[in-house]
């Protein structure tokens, strides 16, 4: 049984979790070129939504959450996964040739590796959330 | 062209969305696909006859030698023709046999998924296509015969078809590879037109026999026969498309296709005429037990099947024109057969032809329909199954082995057809009115089109020969299968000879066994003990026999304890890693002593850690302990300059100490539960994997073999991926197709763990046991 956490605790999660997602979209966006990249970023973001879960329970990070349930956005990870695999068949390329475009205002390199990265961001995110929840939930219940 | 049948795959998608646009006449809409690709083929015909054949060039995946590259001569093209003709007639039958049926978005998804993957399946080129396109044929016919899914038997049935076909199928995967290997090209139109004799290759004999399994499974031949009679569990526009006129006969395809690559040699004749031979016997023999209507013509498809196949082995130049003929004829007038069984099974209420009696004046169109299709299956004069027969027994007399035998098979199996022929042609139809199930009238104008239309076929072509360019079509089919220049010119009348002669008597014969049906069949059905020990008893105790095996396999190996699985998993790496360093290659010792003090340390604390994971009481203390190792290889990590891979560990194990930590609460109270004789054969399993993995490492250090591909990685990865960070760039681009591959697994296993938890709480909170209770009582306890 996880009791909800301390003021200490409470404030810190509070506190971190806006800066962990922060980061982590940080850490995903210079993946490519920088240490970094989906995997970690989407399990620092998974670590911020745990805290949270320690800090303040389930249903108070389900609300945090809104609509979003960790699980559609494995959906999302894999659906992402799987678009970027599609612009290179346009372009008369093999499946999964990279395709690279930049944005003209803002100078961003946008790529199919990018999309394909945010994949495994949501998906990486998705399922350690939902599995570190369903346990808690599960455990909340019981005796 | 190859865009418009691979659209058929999304017009199959999309026909939920027809059927609630069209509703009933959603068939009729439907039946416009199968018969504009008729349209296309036919005006591609003129070409086709005049250049022997035509490549529809399309690349695939050109570094792998796969295209979806369409070949379109003789023989695909008969083909072709038959299953976009016959899938319209079928498809517009099926609106009036399934309409209002619940169920028949679902069935029209099926059975044009169906129809474009045997179209696929002929046309292909590429072997590796043609083997695709053969596997769906096996898929969607799965989906068909068990359309009735509520039926335990139709289940089944679709089971067996599925299982004899795919066994068949991976034969036919390895034959086909075997047959790229050899040839030294993967496109069926290279494979053909090349010099080199495959006969003589040394691969021949392994090749043909799994190209034949593959295609003897497909096609029904005796021993796997018995999934087609069985298969008859599907609705009757399903076995009049599939089980008569194309799926059983892609087998048939793949060795006319082949065979003037591989035909003619005494392996190949003798395999072919013998095999052939026997299933068309058995075929026709087997035909007479049964009285339901369905089964009768299911064990006559085989019969006829077994016909085809003897042709092939026969080969010689008259075979060949047998072979076409006798294909297009068996189509025409088994298709109109079987669609008229349904008639009757729909109108009537029974399959049962002995329940049936004195239709005629109810139904007099399906009668006449009846009468033209059996009466062409019979092979009476004027009707397109004559010309059949007659090319069939010419050349049977003309054949080169076997002469004696097959004449005799041919014989006795032409009685016997002739016999089911008259049964399914005059018993419903004649005779006394018997009291049946539904009352029957004639069949709405929908089911008796399609029919219609193919016994107006049997009856043109066998007065008219030379009609429609059948000639022209025949002549060109003949050709592809005989690798020759042949001329096909068929008639009527061939002058009385010795198999006009057979004929006759045969059909006397045939006539009289019809007449004394009834006590015949009784006289068998003493048979019955016999028969009961067939290939399909060696099927079941087959397929018994594996569950078996991996019921003892699965409790032996995977008794759901966790401390098993990783016994085994370790044995298995220690026998097979330990196996070939200590034999193929001589273990390296090689010590580096140039270590620095803080290695020395980090390893130091790793080797505490996993010291007081494994011998503490408290399951905290053992968390903790595991946490600090995970700790130790990230900072190796870092020290070794691998910031991506320190990351990674720092927050997977963060994470793992968090689930576990979960996890931990829930487990039973610490116990001892191994005895000290297992902790101490558990002991020497993870030393001898420690020791394993340490030769393995400094093995593997000081053998180089080759240029490590990590060179090119590291070079090409700014200048090609325009990413400085080369672990990203291996993850999200070098590698993409792994990391998606990951992903889903990294997604199925959450979905595990979400729905297996979720099992559990439901079955906590609502007391409840059942299916659910399994699944968790394999959850281990590992104390």
């Amino acid at each position: 049984m996880v009791k909800s956490g301390t003021i200490i605790l409470n404030t810190a999660a509070r506190l971190l979790m806006p800066l962990q997602l922060l980061f982590s979209v940080f850490l995903l966006l210079r993946g490519h070129d920088e240490p970094g990249g989906g995997f970690i970023a989407g399990l620092v973001a998974a670590g911020a939504f745990t805290l949270y879960l320690f800090a303040f329970g389930v249903s108070a990070t389900k609300e945090v959450l809104r609509m979003v349930d960790p699980r559609d956005l494995i959906g999302i990870g894999l659906l992402l996964g799987m678009i970027s695999v599609v612009p290179a068949w346009f372009m008369g390329q093999p499946f999964l040739t990279a395709q690279w475009w930049t944005i003209p205002v803002i100078d961003f390199k946008a790529s199919t590796p990018l999309i394909f990265d945010i994949g495994v961001y949501f998906a990486v995110l998705g399922s350690v959330t939902g599995m570190v929840m369903t346990l808690m939930e599960v455990d909340k219940d019981e005796p | 062209m190859q865009l418009a049948v691979l659209m058929g795959f999304l017009l199959a998608a999309s026909s939920p969305l027809l059927n609630r646009w069209f509703g009933h006449r959603t068939s009729f809409v439907l039946a416009l696909f199968p018969a504009g690709l008729a349209a296309w083929l036919l005006l591609q015909a003129p070409e086709i006859f005049e250049n022997g054949s035509l490549l529809l060039d399309w690349q695939w995946v050109p570094s792998l030698g796969i295209s979806l590259t369409f070949l379109l001569d003789g023989l695909s093209l008969l083909f072709g023709l038959l299953i976009t003709v016959m899938g319209a007639c079928v498809l517009v039958y099926a609106g009036g046999y399934l309409k209002d049926h619940p169920d028949i978005a679902r069935f029209h998804i099926a059975l044009v998924a169906f129809m474009v993957s045997m179209l696929g399946l002929v046309l292909a080129d590429g072997l590796f296509t043609l083997f695709i396109f053969w596997e769906l044929t096996s898929i969607t016919s799965y989906l068909l015969i068990g359309f009735n899914h509520a039926d335990i038997d139709a289940r089944k049935s679709a089971r067996q078809g599925l299982f004899v076909t795919v066994a068949g199928g991976l034969a036919l995967m390895a034959g086909l590879i075997l047959l790229g290997i050899a040839s030294g090209s993967w496109s069926l139109a290279e494979i053909l037109d090349q010099e080199a004799d495959l006969r003589e290759h040394t691969l021949y004999t392994p090749m043909l026999i799994c190209l034949l399994l593959g295609a003897f499974t497909k096609s029904a031949q005796f021993p796997f026969h018995f999934w087609l009679p069985n298969a008859m569990a599907a609705p009757t526009p399903v076995s009049a498309y599939l089980h008569s006129a194309t799926m059983v006969k892609a087998g048939i395809y793949l060795l006319a296709r082949l065979h003037p690559e591989l035909g003619g040699t005494a392996m190949w004749v003798g395999i072919l005429s013998v095999v052939g031979t026997t299933t068309m016997l058995i075929g026709a023999f087997l035909a007479i037990h049964h009285t339901n209507i369905k089964k009768l013509l299911a064990y006559s498809t085989i019969m006829a099947l077994g016909t085809l196949t003897m042709l092939l082995g026969i080969g010689t130049e008259y075979a060949m024109t047998a072979f076409v003929t006798f294909l297009l004829a068996h189509s025409l007038y088994k298709g109109a057969l079987f669609m008229v069984a349904g008639i009757l099974d729909h109108e009537t209420g029974t399959k049962d032809v002995t329940q049936m009696g004195g239709l005629r004046a109810l139904m007099p169109v399906t009668a006449i329909i009846a009468l033209v299709a059996a009466l062409s299956l019979a092979g009476v004069p004027p009707l397109f199954g004559f010309i059949g027969k007659e090319l069939m027994l010419e050349s049977v007399l003309g054949a080169d082995r076997f002469r004696m035998l097959l004449v005799l098979f041919a014989f006795v199996a032409s009685i016997l057809t002739i016999a089911v022929a008259f049964i399914i042609a005059l018993r419903p139809f004649y005779g006394k009115r018997h009291h049946t199930p539904l009352e029957p009238h004639e069949a709405p104008l929908s089911m008796l089109v399609g029919p219609a239309l193919l016994a107006v076929g049997s009856l043109l072509l066998g007065l008219m020969p030379a009609l429609l360019g059948a000639n022209a079509l025949l002549t060109s089919a003949a050709t592809s299968v005989s690798g020759e220049t042949m001329e096909v010119t068929l008639s009527l009348w061939y002058g009385i000879n010795v198999a006009l002669i057979m004929s006759i008597i045969s059909l006397g014969v045939g006539f009289l066994l019809f007449k004394r049906w009834d006590s015949v069949r009784a006289k068998l059905s003493l048979l019955a003990p016999i028969m009961r020990h067939g290939p399909e008893a060696g099927y079941e105790s087959m397929m018994n026999g594996i569950v078996q095996f991996s019921e003892w396999q699965t409790r032996l190996l995977q008794n759901g304890y966790m401390r098993n699985y990783i016994l085994v998993m370790l044995i298995t790496l220690i026998a097979l890693i330990g196996n070939s360093i200590l034999l193929r290659h001589s273990p390296i010792f090689a010590f580096d002593l140039d270590v620095r003090f803080h290695e020395v340390v980090v390893a130091g604390t790793m080797a505490m850690g996993a010291l007081f994971a494994t011998t503490t009481r408290s399951r905290l203390g053992a968390v903790v302990s595991v946490g600090v190792m995970g700790f130790s290889i990230a900072l190796i990590f870092i020290l070794f300059s691998a910031p991506d891979l320190a990351i990674t560990q720092l927050l997977v194990e963060t994470l793992t100490v968090i689930l576990l930590v979960l996890v931990l609460f829930r487990l039973p109270r610490f116990s001892n539960l191994s005895t000290s004789l297992e902790r101490i054969r558990d002991g020497v399993v993870a030393a001898m994997m420690g020791i394993l993995i340490c030769l393995l490492i400094m093995t593997a250090w000081s053998i180089q073999q080759f240029e490590p591909i990590s060179t090119y990685m590291i070079e090409n990865s700014a200048p090609l991926a325009y990413g400085r960070n080369i672990v990203n760039v291996i993850l999200v681009d070098y590698r993409a197709l792994d990391t998606l591959g990951e992903m889903f697994v990294l997604a199925l296993a959450a979905i595990g763990v979400i729905a297996m938890l979720k099992l559990r709480h439901g079955e906590n909170s609502n007391g409840k046991s059942g299916e659910s209770s399994k699944v968790t009582t394999k959850e281990p306890y590992d104390g």
